[in-house]
Formats: structure tokens, sequence, C-alpha cells
């Protein structure tokens, strides 16, 4: 599904420059649940954002669902984010004007989905993350395990192939955080393809693989024995 | 362009408008005092310069008088002082001579430069009046309202020398109750009997024109008072293309050659030229028209620029929310039309609502002014195509403001955009 081979990137900061990755080589198939770890500023961040075409690499192929992503334009380059990739942030990065429900539907504006069927997809995947009676709230209303459903939701709406998590339960606790990764590993099941970074152990471990970044390499790659989550989630 | 007719594009920006309304407002207000101004002062300018066309819609605008006065220069052997006998053949000269003159009467008055008002006598009542004497042609240099199915002077009145009149709108009042009808009745004029055939509202026939006053044939005016072949002055007209100017000083040239005055000699012939002085009130209502729309236009440009400094800081704020759309799948021409259908649409909007705020207050001080006569306003109204030329201007405005912060909002990565707090 996903696959990267040699992968740089350098950051410009004045006559200084920064090499965050240095030759990347990774892949992964179909229905995989990857954890990506590594110490704060090991370029976890930087190699999520290239695989989600939001950045992009100095050198190095990236080939997603078999298609070689080059040098795109923008333009292309947010068609194919919105056909084939969904993220969830941190920080959740919900809309504030919008409800719930107008947040998950937004991904389904830009397929030019009319506007009852964004609805009724948008209610459909607000209910799957258990929040259907909260789509026309606001997100200052939602609390943070809340706004992190809704932004899954929003991520699933589009039906990628790709979803990218970028520390999804760094701001949570511990018991909001259990709640959303056996959201995550229910999308999983589904068969979709996720990539998690994240700084928690027992987070990793909810994944079916582990990869860990150190200066700007992957020095460890791992399968390992899925805890699942639901156990923790009463 | 297929973005522009989407529905879900309009949701979009409605969404956005919608939901950040304290920016919504501020921007409208700013556009909207600007086309308000606009709409106010055009037509303000246009009621004024409607105004003062009123107060001359009763005479042709193209008027002169001319009279003649004594000598100033002894010439051709005549001493200074000589009166000079205007005829009433000299208007069959000056009318030949003068290419650019439409029409010409000579006019003979009493009453009104001298000499005693007529005594003027109906049953017990009885009060004096300027008398004129009148051609018919008079008529069609200044539109005589004449009422109560009257008429003006007429050729056959001339012909016969009949003894009829049209008497002035407060003659009738003084002379006749008021559910009298005047047409067809007798007054006496100088003992002798005359029909009343019209009556007129006052009208600027001429400078001195009131409407205590009666007109009589020319002809009727001259048996009347043995004034023989002598005119007392010319009434004017000369075609609406014509520089009433030379015509002034071409009239003015012919009676002198024709009366033996001095070409330099500037006191024998007057003159009152209607026509120029129109033409300087008229140039001073298009100077304010011209005015209200240099300052309209300059006030709606300061709204539309306040409405882009408001788009581009409400970009920055929002540099966020778009790097998520962007994130999700907009593409930067989505982004950018986004932006852009948003300054047109809350240009358009506060256009609208300028426009329809500033027709109101103009429909306000019609009625205000509707019942003053005196003062030179009238149907304050703005030319539907300036209306639309604002609109235009502001859409235009709107799109160009707007293309600087859509361009600012796609000029950065969508990462870095994500990373804006
Ligand atoms: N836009 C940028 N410009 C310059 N340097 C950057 C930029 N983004 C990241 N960096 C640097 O690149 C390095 C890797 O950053 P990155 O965000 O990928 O780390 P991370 O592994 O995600 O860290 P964390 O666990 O703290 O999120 C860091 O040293 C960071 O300072
Ligand atoms: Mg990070």
């Amino acid at each position: 599904m996903i696959e990267i081979r040699d992968l740089h990137k350098s950051y410009q900061m004045g006559s200084n420059s920064l090499h965050v990755l240095k030759g990347i080589n990774f892949k992964a198939e179909e229905g995989e649940l990857v954890a990506i770890m590594g110490s704060s500023g090991s370029g976890k961040s930087t190699l999520l954002n290239i695989l989600g075409m939001l950045d992009e690499a100095d050198t190095g192929d990236y080939i997603l669902d078999g298609v070689k992503i080059e040098k795109l334009s923008e333009t292309k380059a947010a068609r194919y984010r919105n056909k084939f990739l969904g993220f969830v942030f941190q920080s959740f990065n919900l809309i504030n004007y919008k409800t719930a429900m107008e947040n998950v539907a937004l991904p389904l504006y830009y397929q030019k989905v009319s506007r009852k069927d964004r609805e009724t997809k948008a209610l459909k995947y607000l209910e799957q993350v258990g929040l259907k009676e909260w789509a026309n709230h606001l997100p200052s209303e939602l609390s943070g395990g809340q706004k992190q459903r809704v932004a899954i939701a929003r991520a699933m709406a589009a039906e990628p192939k790709v979803l990218l998590a970028d520390e999804p339960t760094g701001a949570l606790d511990s018991t909001t955080s259990y709640e959303v990764m056996d959201l995550i590993q229910q999308i999983n099941d589904q068969g979709n393809t996720i990539l998690v970074v994240t700084h928690e152990e027992d987070i990793a471990h909810m994944c079916k693989r582990i990869i860990h970044l150190r200066d700007g390499v992957i020095v460890e790659d791992k399968k390992i024995d899925q805890v699942r989550a639901s156990e923790y989630v009463q | 362009m297929r973005l522009l007719f989407d529905k879900n594009t309009w949701q979009e920006i409605f969404g956005s408008i919608g939901k950040n309304k304290t920016r919504t407002i501020i921007t409208v207000i700013g556009v909207l005092w600007g086309i308000f101004i606009y709409i106010a002062l055009a037509g303000a300018a246009k009621g004024l310069d409607n105004g003062f066309e009123r107060n001359f819609e009763t005479v042709a605008k193209n008027s002169l008088w001319a009279w003649t006065n004594r000598t100033s220069i002894p010439y051709g052997g005549f001493k200074i002082g000589r009166a000079v006998p205007l005829k009433v053949g000299d208007a069959e000269v000056l009318r030949n001579r003068i290419p650019e003159i439409e029409y010409i009467a000579p006019v003979n008055t009493k009453g009104v430069f001298g000499g005693e008002a007529a005594l003027t006598v109906r049953g017990l009542k009885s009060n004096s009046y300027p008398v004129y004497g009148y051609f018919p042609e008079i008529a069609k240099m200044a539109t005589q309202k004449i009422y109560d199915g009257g008429r003006f002077i007429n050729e056959e009145d001339m012909e016969y020398s009949r003894k009829v009149c049209v008497i002035g709108e407060r003659v009738e009042q003084e002379m006749f109750e008021e559910d009298e009808n005047p047409i067809g009745a007798y007054i006496r004029v100088e003992n002798v009997y005359f029909q009343v055939v019209g009556v007129h509202k006052f009208s600027q026939t001429t400078p001195f024109g009131t409407d205590g006053d009666i007109f009589i044939p020319f002809n009727t005016f001259k048996k009347l008072y043995n004034t023989g072949e002598s005119a007392q002055f010319f009434t004017i007209a000369a075609y609406d293309d014509a520089d009433v100017v030379q015509v002034e000083k071409d009239v003015k040239r012919v009676l002198k050659s024709i009366h033996r005055v001095h070409p330099d000699d500037e006191r024998a012939i007057g003159s009152f030229n209607l026509g120029e002085i129109f033409g300087r009130i008229m140039g001073f209502a298009q100077g304010i028209t011209f005015l209200s729309l240099i300052v309209g236009l300059a006030t709606i440009l300061a709204g539309v620029i306040g409405i882009g400094n408001i788009l581009l800081i409400s970009v920055k704020e929002r540099t966020k929310e778009l790097g998520i759309r962007r994130a999700l799948g907009a593409t930067p021409g989505e982004v950018r039309t986004l932006i852009i259908l948003e300054s047109v649409f809350l240009t358009m909007l506060a256009g609208v609502i300028g426009i329809i705020l500033g027709a109101g207050v103009l429909s306000i001080i019609n009625m205000m002014t509707a019942s003053n006569t005196d003062f030179p306003y009238t149907n304050p109204t703005v030319p539907i195509p300036l209306v639309i030329g604002a609109l235009l201007v502001m859409v235009i405005l709107g799109t160009l403001i707007g293309l600087i912060p859509a361009q600012r909002a796609v000029s950065i990565k969508p990462i870095d955009a994500l990373r804006e707090e």
C-alpha cells in the first residue's frame, strides 16, 4: 500500500541546514496498523507529513497504492489527499465555527458530494464513533476525546486508503486514549491501513507493528502481538 | 467558473460568512457607508439639477430679450442721447439676418416699465394690472400653462385685432368668484370690453413676468394705445444648439446698424440673456454632480479597501482553517475561489443594502421638498446606469482586493498553514 525508498529531508534555517530524515526505507501492506516511535525531534512528524503529501521530501521515492508520487502540483496533491489519505492530528484541527457534522462532511464537500449525501454519510460516521447525538454541537462544546473522535470520523468519511495519525492520543488522558485506540483498531479491523505516531509504549502496543526512528533512520522494525484497547474500555 | 454556480460553494461561503458575524458586519458597514454616501450625494446633485431645470421649464432655455435706450455716443450725424426707436419691422430684419433665431416677436407693454397699469373693472371689482401686447408665437417661447379649457392668443385674434385677453391667475382670483368660470366672460380694460379666452399660471414669459397681468393680441394693443409701428422690446428664442451669447451679440449688431448707432455704443441697445444664465446654472449643477460622483467613488474605494484589509487579517487568522481544508483535499483554486467569492459577496451585500438605504434617504428628502416649490430641488434620483456602474465597480474591486488575501492563503505549504497557531 505504501512504499518509500531512500527518503531524505532537510530543513533550511537561514544558512543552517538540518538533515532530519537520512534515508528512510519502509513498506506497509494493506490492512497494517503501524506505530511510529522515536524521541522528540527524531523526525516522526516530518515522515508522516511527507507520507500525507502535506510536505515534500528532498529525494527518494514514494509509492502510494501503486502510484509513484513525484513532484506534484498543489492541485494534484490536494486531489490525492482528498481521495487516498485521512489525517488525525494531536491538536484535533477541527474547524471551530463548524458543527461536528459539518466538520465530518467537509472532505466530502471537496469530493463534490451533494449536501444531502454529505449529511447522511457524516451522520453514519459520527454514529460509528458514538457521537451521533453530538452532531450539531460545535467543537468548543466537546471534550478532548470527543473532538478526537470527530476528527477520526472526519478522516474516515472520505474513505481513504491510508489513515495517518500524528499522536492522536497525545492530548488525552489514558482512559480517553484507549477509547480512541479502540476506535482506530476497529477501523483497522475493517481493512484500513493506519500509521500512528506515538510516544507512548502502551499505545504503540495496541498496533500490530512498531517502527523506531533515531537520528533520521529506522533503527528498529518489529511485528508485535496486538493488545486490544477494548480490554481497557468499559 | 463551474464552482461559481455550484450550490455547495455558496453553502460553504454562507457558512463562513454567517459564522464570522463580527467580521462580516464590520466589513459590510465599510462598503455600505461608501455606497450610501455615493447614492445620497449623486441623488442630491441630480435633485438640484432637476430643480434648476424645473425653475426654467416654462421658458425656452435659449431665450433673450433686447430693447433700446438712448445713445451714449454721437454717430452718423446724430447727437448723443438720441432715443432709438425700436420698430415692429426690425423683427423681420433680425430674423432674416440671423439664421440662429428660431422665434422672434415684438412686445409692447403698459404698466411694466413705465406708464400706468391698466385699470380693469368687472362689476363692482376693479384693480390695475400691467398689459402685454403679445404675438401668438410667444406661446412657443414660453410654455403657457393655460387653465380651465382656455387658450392662448391665436393668429385670428391677431388678424382681426380681436378684443380678447388671457389673464393671470391672480387676476382671475381678484376679478372672479371662486365658482365662476372666467372663460368667455368679459372684463373692462381701459374702458374697453375684452373677452377672457384663457387664464395663465405664473410663467417666466419675461424675466419680469408675474401672474397678475393681462395679455392681449399685439395688434389690439396697437389700436388700444396707438403705438403705431414701435415696439418696446423683442423676445427672441435661438435654436437649441445655437450659441446664445453669439446670437445676443448679433442681435445687437444688427439693431445698431438698422438704427445707425455707433458700433461701440454699449448703452443704446439693452439685452437680457436667459440662455447664458441658464447655461451657467446648469454648469454649476453639473459640477456638483461630477464632484459627488468623485467623492462617492472615492468613498466606495475606501470601503472596498477596508474589505480587503479585513479579509487579509481574516485570512491570516484563518490560516490554520485553510490549512485544514487543504489537508482535507481543498485545491488552491478552491481555497482562492472561497476567499474571492466571500469578498465579492460581502461587497455586493453591502452594496445592495447601501443602495436601498441611499434610495430610502433620497425619497425622504423628496417627500420633504416636494411641497416646497421655491427650493430648486426636484425628484432626486440616481440614474440606473450609475447604480449599476457602482455595483460593477464594487464587484471588480471586491475581486481584485480578494485576490491579495486569496493568493496569500495558498502561497504557503499546507503543513506550514497547519502549524500556524
Ligand atoms: N518547519 C520546520 N522548520 C525547521 N525545522 C523543523 C521544521 N519542522 C520540524 N523541524 C525540525 O525537524 C526535527 C524533526 O521534527 P519533527 O516534528 O519531525 O519531530 P518529531 O519526531 O515529530 O518530534 P515530536 O515527538 O516532538 O513531535 C526537529 O528537530 C524540528 O525542530
Ligand atoms: Mg511530532
